[in-house]
């Protein structure tokens, strides 16, 4: 009882500890500016919802959040659709440079993105598919397939290769195997993948914003620019960046179940 | 499993290659061509071979970087994984309290990067951040634009509160993965508590701790934005890794020779230090099975 107790009270004080500094960004963006800067309270006493209503009527604000989500979408639904035959292949068969191949694509999760900027910019230039949503959903392809396929082959794996095999037996086609039987049996892990592709390309900055200029700006590269132009609005600044956790959050409900019940099955 | 060996089993992994082959080989070697050129102007290259490569390894604010940024990452690992596998322990198996954690846990992870910088900007100001006022009300004179450690130790406490909740994330998951009748033979056995978390908890979390640390490392080791957007590199130098060096030489300076050689370098590092890591994590492994 006394162990339960200690252990309750330490993982209560890590959760207070996580959410301080969010709460101190959602305090803000609910105070003028004149309060932010002029004094030190734990809550706001003018309430104002300005700052929202700022975001929600300009467009230059706005149009950030549809331009990330649509983005992360995209990338979203080519990763993971990219990621599953490769992970099955990876799962089930082995192949001449499947070892090496495998390593070859966690290598890309570590090339340190600064200096790869200029190269980017120059190849999307040269397609001619600079400032568009699909330019940066591909360059985010770069870290989230491999993370992808590596999660994926770990949930594929759990599933008995019996399975394969019975269903053959049964007259099933391959394609009609895997979507019919096989996809459903990593129905969690495919939405634990999703997840980690939404997190990874939602947070990204550095590739987003050298891709894109004006018709996808990504909403992080419109708080960026704001903060160097008109100086520092502090509330606006703090609201913007209260509603760039929400489509998170708004995610991971979906997937609380799958992210412990899920990984449990797979390698991961 | 055991596995069928089948070559056509590439066919299946070749969208993977284009995909992701469009985005890595072209910059990368982009990035080795500038490396052995000096490039004067458009259409304006001469090839140098491996000077920039000597000059970089010469330079003593790289190496100082290159040590910071070590530390830090080490720091990093030093204090995430453990606090990680702590929290992940605590936190209750199922039940509206085990989602509500996990949602709460979750949150960090979720906010875009220079969002995080922001945030911390923000808490650790002395004159209107909750952490920057507690800190100096409580008699501890703290400034993170100002000093050096404040600053270091602003960063590294923003890191584990940014990053520690995926390392609790894996660890939960590998957690859930333990078989109920693990335990009730231990219980039978008499086992300690200590017992069972050396014996049955620490080896069946090895795998998810293997990629936990692995990302921890290659991501700690890269580190630009939040940093960027926190102190900007300083004050001095206290806080510039070694990303944003290299962000200063090629874009501020304009020094594309010596940063695409040293970009190549750092590459070269992490890959290093990554295998030599995942290597080692996996004869720790296997030493605790025998």
């Amino acid at each position: 009882m006394n162990r339960s107790g200690f252990s309750r009270a330490f993982l209560v004080l890590f959760l207070i500890a996580s959410l301080l500094p969010i709460y101190w960004m959602l305090n803000m963006s609910l105070k003028t500016n004149e309060e932010i800067v002029g004094a030190m309270t734990m809550w706001p006493t003018n309430l104002t919802f300005d700052n929202y209503k700022t975001i929600f009527t300009d467009e230059a604000w706005y149009s950030g959040y549809i331009n990330s989500m649509i983005y992360v979408a995209m990338n979203m639904v080519m990763a993971v659709l990219l990621a599953l035959p490769a992970a099955y292949a990876f799962s089930r068969y082995s192949f001449i440079g499947d070892k090496h191949l495998f390593f070859w694509l966690l290598t890309n999760r570590m090339t340190p993105p600064a200096v790869f900027l200029l190269p980017f910019f120059q190849l999307y230039s040269t397609v001619g598919l600079m400032d568009t949503h699909i330019a940066v959903a591909l360059a985010h392809l770069l870290f989230n397939v491999p993370l992808a396929v590596w999660i994926l082959e770990g949930f594929m794996s759990g599933i008995p290769k019996e399975i394969d095999e019975t269903a053959y037996i049964d007259g099933y086609t391959f394609p009609k195997f895997f979507v019919k039987i096989f996809l459903p049996l990593i129905k969690s892990g495919i939405g634990v993948t999703a997840f980690f592709c939404f997190m990874f390309s939602w947070v990204e900055l550095l590739l987003a914003r050298t891709l894109t200029s004006v018709q996808a700006k990504p909403i992080a590269a419109t708080m960026t620019r704001t903060v160097s132009a008109a100086g520092m609005d502090w509330g606006v600044l703090a609201a913007a960046g209260v509603l760039t956790i929400v489509p998170g959050a708004l995610v991971i409900w979906f997937v609380r179940h799958y992210i412990a019940k899920g990984f449990a099955m797979g390698r991961v | 499993m055991n596995k069928t060996f089948n070559n056509k089993a590439w066919w299946m992994v070749l969208p993977v290659i284009l995909s992701v082959a469009f985005s890595a080989i072209m910059p990368l070697m982009t990035v080795v061509n500038y490396s052995v050129q000096d490039i004067l102007g458009p259409d304006q290259a001469v090839f140098v071979g491996t000077e920039w490569f000597k000059e970089v390894m010469r330079d003593e604010s790289l190496h100082s970087a290159f040590f910071r940024q070590l530390w830090f990452s080490l720091a990093v690992l030093a204090i995430e994984i453990p606090l990680g596998i702590g929290i992940a322990l605590c936190m209750p198996a199922q039940g509206w309290r085990a989602s509500l954690s996990l949602v709460i846990v979750a949150l960090p992870l979720l906010i875009p990067w220079n969002v995080v910088g922001t945030i911390w900007q923000i808490f650790g100001r002395g004159d209107i951040g909750l952490m920057g006022k507690l800190i100096n009300d409580a008699g501890i004179s703290y400034n993170y634009t100002g000093d050096s450690t404040d600053a270091w130790l602003t960063v590294l406490l923003m890191d584990v509160w940014h990053w520690t909740p995926l390392v609790v994330l894996l660890c939960y998951a590998g957690l859930r993965a333990i078989p109920e009748a693990f335990y009730q033979a231990a219980k039978i056995d008499g086992a300690s508590r200590f017992a069972v978390f050396r014996f049955i908890q620490l080896p069946k979390m090895r795998n998810v701790l293997m990629i936990a640390v692995l990302l921890r490392f290659m991501d700690s080791f890269m580190i630009y934005t939040e940093p960027f957007v926190l102190t900007g590199g300083g004050p001095g130098n206290a806080t510039t890794f070694l990303s944003q060096y290299l962000t200063q030489k090629a874009v501020g300076q304009f020094d594309l020779g010596p940063a695409a050689a040293f970009s190549l370098i750092y590459f070269l590092i992490i890959l290093l230090l990554s295998f030599v890591l995942y290597n080692w994590m996996q004869r720790v492994g296997t030493g605790d099975k025998s």
